[in-house]
């Protein structure tokens, strides 16, 4: 226990030095990077909570990253500015779809729950490019970035930077304590021997359904601050690619792990990166280093610091 | 106790259950013997509610839970353990039976506070694998006890519950002499304060611990009594027990 905060603390001491040595360095471009990496972590830790603990396999954990970017997006369009109704409009959303989403999928299990969740996404990703006044197929521009009464300021790359990083460490920090809480107790329960949870006098699906709707208004966050990253926001947000992408950070980092999530986005996306600089082909790379990463960590990047517990 | 009339259960052309009506009075151990395929897994399933009859009733407790869920009856003190083991693998032996100590504590949704530093739930859980003697194996995983630990935990997790009726699938299934010593000698403890019905092929654990038992042949339920009536009566010993 004591080893994992002493790692975590010098992962987050090593966060909060890069913008200063970066700008020193004229490497702005890291802070960047770094920050896109953080807010998609976000969005790793909140798929944890359902695939790693709960053992759903959402192949569709994407939809939450284009309702939140949207939802930023369309208030943005019609002049609403205040972040914090377009987040809590991101978060809100998000959390709705995912109750109507999950209501239906979760009565299901195994390769149904996959093709359910796959399917709800791609008819969001359909709606999306349809959404001709939002700029259909290829996106819109964020008119503005959201305004929090002048508390921060996302127009500045390092104010910005550090809103991402503390928004991932209370992720981290949610869920962490979620999944060790009774209810998280009874979502790992359900996952590891569903009969004899029911046999102890848990009906599963409300605890699954909670978890499945906190989980997606974690990632429309993730969304909210995606927007504001790239300033422009596309429907391929919400393709089957970045909900393969999400999961596979997750897989990679090491399921239901407190720190998996963050590795995975972190490692997933640094060699992509990487790659991109050497060659256009790069996929023709990264597919088999995926591939032997599986084949060789089969606890994901988390398991060589530590052994996961229950 | 547990009054069940007419419980009728197919799969397809084969009559699992066929009619099966039989009473438990509070405080007994109530043994259901019969050969393989007697239907006694399908009968204990259709008590728990893992399996719903295709015709007739269960009373427990002075209600009628033909039709509840699992879970339903579990929380209105109707406990199982099953004939192949059903524990949780990667939480250690404590974490198992605590969670069963927090089936029985009011809803589950507490998002924050850490359940394993949680006393209302390690107390009662404790004092359960006492009972059944796994006090100094409770921070090992469940997955790396004996076979018999592990059925132990089994019947741990049933009690931690604190069931007005145990159902009890086999709990000595597949242990060796020594093991189903303890186990008896376990079982023999649990009899003074709880009812039990004990589904068990083990025929000297059966006539030292039940106060009546009924024979299960072909889905029908042949003869219901005392063990000394049972082992006197020419039908039972012709289907089942053998003429020796």
């Amino acid at each position: 226990m004591r080893s994992r905060l002493i790692l975590w603390a010098i992962a987050v001491a090593l966060l909060v030095a890069l913008p200063p040595v970066m700008t020193a360095l004229g490497q702005t471009f890291y802070i960047d990077l770094v920050r896109r990496i953080m807010i998609l972590a976000i969005a790793a830790v909140s798929l944890n909570l359902i695939l790693g603990y709960g053992g759903m396999v959402s192949f569709g954990h994407a939809a939450y990253l284009g309702i939140g970017a949207y939802a930023v997006g369309i208030l943005a369009f019609y002049g609403v500015t205040s972040g914090w109704l377009q987040w809590a409009l991101a978060v809100g959303a998000s959390a709705i779809v995912a109750a109507l989403i999950g209501a239906v999928s979760i009565r299901t299990s195994g390769i149904y729950f996959i093709m359910i969740t796959l399917a709800f996404t791609q008819m969001l990703y359909y709606l999306g490019i349809s959404l001709e006044e939002f700029g259909g197929d290829d996106g819109m521009r964020l008119k503005a970035k959201s305004q929090f009464s002048g508390l921060i300021d996302l127009g500045n790359p390092v104010s910005f930077y550090y809103l991402a990083l503390a928004l991932l460490l209370l992720a981290v920090l949610l869920v962490y304590r979620i999944v060790n809480s009774r209810f998280g107790m009874v979502l790992r329960a359900a996952k590891s021997n569903e009969a004899r949870t029911r046999a102890i006098g848990f009906a599963p699906y409300p605890y699954r359904l909670a978890a499945f709707v906190i989980a997606g208004a974690m990632c429309g966050l993730a969304g909210a601050l995606y927007a504001n990253h790239t300033n422009y926001i596309v429907p391929g947000l919400m393709s089957w690619q970045q909900s393969g992408d999400i999961m596979f950070m997750v897989i990679l980092g090491g399921m239901a792990s407190t720190a998996g999530p963050v590795l995975g986005t972190f490692a997933l996306l640094f060699v992509e990166e990487l790659l991109k600089g050497w060659t256009e082909h790069w996929q023709v790379i990264l597919g088999p280093l995926l591939v032997l990463s599986v084949i060789f960590f089969r606890r994901g990047l988390a398991g060589i610091f530590y052994k996961p517990d229950a | 106790m547990l009054e069940v009339r007419g419980l009728t259960k197919s799969f397809g052309a084969l009559r699992a259950t066929d009619g099966i009506d039989l009473d438990v009075r509070e405080g007994e151990t109530h043994a259901v013997i019969g050969p393989n395929g007697a239907g006694k897994t399908t009968f204990i399933s259709q008590l728990a509610g893992n399996l719903l009859p295709d015709s007739g009733s269960v009373r427990f407790a002075g209600n009628d839970i033909t039709r509840l869920s699992a879970p339903r009856r579990a929380r209105m003190g109707l406990a199982r353990s099953f004939q192949i083991t059903s524990i949780y693998p990667e939480f250690n032996a404590l974490d198992n039976v605590a969670l069963a100590v927090q089936a029985h504590c009011g809803h589950s949704f507490r998002f924050w506070k850490p359940a394993r530093g949680d006393r209302s739930l390690a107390e009662p859980a404790e004092r359960v694998l006492q009972e059944v003697g796994l006090t100094d194996r409770r921070t090992v995983l469940a997955a790396n006890l004996s076979h018999g630990e592990q059925r132990q935990l089994e019947v741990a997790m049933a009690l931690a519950t604190n069931p007005r009726l145990l159902l009890l699938d086999e709990p000595m299934a597949g242990m060796g002499t020594d093991e189903s010593q303890r186990m008896i000698a376990l079982l023999s403890r649990l009899k003074k304060t709880k009812t039990m019905i004990l589904i068990e092929h083990d025929m000297d654990a059966v006539f030292r611990l039940a106060d009546r038992i009924s024979v299960l042949v072909y889905g029908r339920v042949i003869a219901t009594g005392s063990p000394e009536a049972i082992r006197a009566n020419e039908e039972v010993r012709r289907a089942y027990l053998g003429a020796d």
